[in-house]
């Protein structure tokens, strides 16, 4: 591999997540692109790309509607939409921009304004059922069938992924869930960009408003408005830069999108298993590191239910092996592989699009011995997950520069 | 007796006893509920309805408390293994709490009426019922 094979993050930059009722999106993502070009230390007249995401506006075109209000110079925008991964792939995007050798520095930004969303996933409104009952749509139904078969809400979605581990595996159960919740909410009173920073007891995690069992209201992700954008470059560019961006820059030892390959069973409950593992395994080959050697791990804990799997998908522990893994404290920030020390999606927020991004920009943070509170001492290697149902999972690995 | 029509195309009420039936691929048997250009599995084009078995395992659930305007909750949501076939259906006649409702619990398909529409025409869903 030369220099330019390898692909670094020059700069990174998340916005405070939370309430931003005076912030439309393109302030947002103003305010996370700015900040990661000047992180970078370069500016808009440097970047050969634009890959950006706004899933709830996926047609407005944001990356143009940014270029308009922080330069327009005529570069190609990869307008980007794929559900929770959104910011993921417009990163990759970016990354295979510059991979390619078709562009110095790539943009990558993800955005969303999502407070007060309430549940997503299903119905937004009441559907009426007709006055003659008529066959509509593949399945030929007559009647709305979220609800009467199955559900297609979120927190009933993923509390079926978690429920149908512990069918395969055993060991679960609603206190176990629970505690990683209480977990994440115990992490984010460390970070100070985190939409809640709040403490929860198990007590009042399991007391709380019941969403879909067993997911209570403080074990689903936040919704709420948030930004976060990466400048890309590959070692060749690096090369020509000064000692402190060098010294700051962070290696990406792998960029990897995957989507979910047939498996019995699969169309009819999402599989975040299978996609999440082989997106795993590739990144560890393609970074030459095991699941042993990261220091720390951001996975997409958009339920606490999510990040039960996920623990045994990006192959943190033993097949079969999650509730195990968890109850030895492995994942909190003291343990031997620090999982969401953010505080995750359920207290940091789940800005969707946002949030393959932040994802990563928690990891540099780390690795360049910024975190400040809540900084994983001497940590070299991270690995951030995030998984959009339909499905896609971005898996990236990341290393401390050697400079 | 009223006319009926069931909730979703594969649901059968007029070939014996009610039962679900699903697209299979000839070449790899896949099965699918709905109609595909092509199996998502080996890319063979040929498929073949079959019935789906009538009882089952319950594999993955949840009670759903909390859900988008219209919906009646609590409801229990599940994905039931019907003999290799993954189903997904709601749990019916049975307390929809964590008691009752159990990891690996034997059910069986039951049909229910939605309501009869201004025609006369009583429409039927279905769901899983414990077997025991």
């Amino acid at each position: 591999m030369s220099a330019s094979d390898d692909i670094w993050i020059l700069g990174i930059r998340m916005t405070k997540f939370g309430k931003h009722p005076d912030k439309d999106t393109v302030d947002l993502a103003a305010e996370a692109a700015t900040g990661a070009l000047a992180d970078a230390g370069v500016t808009m007249a440097d970047i050969g790309v634009i890959a950006a995401g706004n899933l709830m506006a996926a047609n407005a075109g944001i990356g143009q509607q940014l270029q308009k209000q922080i330069g327009q110079t005529g570069i190609p925008v990869y307008n980007v939409a794929n559900a929770c991964a959104t910011g993921a792939t417009a990163l990759r995007t970016a990354i295979m921009a510059v991979k390619a050798g078709e562009v110095k520095y790539g943009l990558a930004v993800g955005v969303e304004k999502l407070s007060g969303a309430g549940l997503l996933g299903g119905a937004g409104t009441k559907k009426k059922d007709a006055d003659v009952w008529t066959p509509r749509g593949r399945y030929g139904a007559v009647a709305p069938v979220d609800g009467r078969i199955g559900t297609e809400a979120m927190p009933g979605v993923f509390a079926q992924i978690g429920t149908e581990y512990g069918h395969k595996y055993g060991g679960t159960s609603f206190e176990l869930f629970a505690k990683i919740s209480e977990k994440n909410h115990a992490h984010s009173t460390l970070n100070p960009l985190a939409a809640y920073q709040k403490k929860f007891t198990l007590e009042q995690i399991m007391n709380d408003v019941m969403i879909a069992y067993p997911n209570t209201r403080p074990m689903c992700s936040a919704n709420c408005d948030g930004a976060a954008a990466a400048v890309v470059c590959n070692g060749e560019t690096l090369k020509s830069l000064t000692s402190q961006q060098r010294k700051r820059a962070v290696k990406v030892s792998a960029s990897i999108l995957t989507t979910d390959p047939f498996e019995d069973g699969c169309q009819v409950l999402p599989n975040v298993n299978t996609l999440t593992r082989n997106a795993a395994a590739t990144a560890y080959e393609q970074a030459g590191v095991g699941p042993s050697d990261l220091d720390l791990v951001e996975l997409h804990d958009c339920f606490a239910t999510a990040e039960l799997v996920h623990y045994d998908n990006l192959m943190l522990c033993e097949k079969g092996g999650a509730a195990d893994f968890f109850n030895t404290g492995a994942t909190w920030r003291d343990g031997s592989t620090p999982v969401n020390v953010s505080g995750g999606l359920q207290s940091k927020g789940h800005p969707i699009a946002a949030t393959g991004i932040a994802n990563i920009w928690e990891i540099c943070h780390h690795l360049r011995g910024e975190a400040g509170d809540r900084q994983i001492e001497n940590a070299k290697v991270g690995l951030a997950h995030v998984i959009g149902l339909g499905s896609a999972c971005g898996v990236h690995i990341l290393e401390k520069s050697a400079a | 007796m009223t006319d009926q029509i069931p909730l979703v195309d594969y649901l059968v009420l007029d070939d014996g006893d009610p039962h679900l039936v699903a697209q299979e691929c000839t070449n790899c048997s896949a099965r699918f509920f709905d109609r595909r250009n092509a199996c998502a599995s080996c890319f063979a084009s040929e498929f073949s309805s079959v019935a789906v078995a009538t009882e089952g395992t319950l594999r993955a659930f949840t009670i759903v408390t909390f859900a988008a305007p219209g919906i009646p909750t609590p409801f229990v949501a599940s994905v039931v293994d019907c003999d290799g076939t993954q189903v997904r259906a709601n749990l019916v006649n049975v307390e929809p709490d964590p008691e009752h409702v159990r990891d690996g619990m034997k059910v069986r398909l039951a049909t229910y009426s939605i309501g009869t529409d201004s025609a006369g025409t009583e429409a039927i869903g279905f769901g899983f019922e414990p077997a025991t």
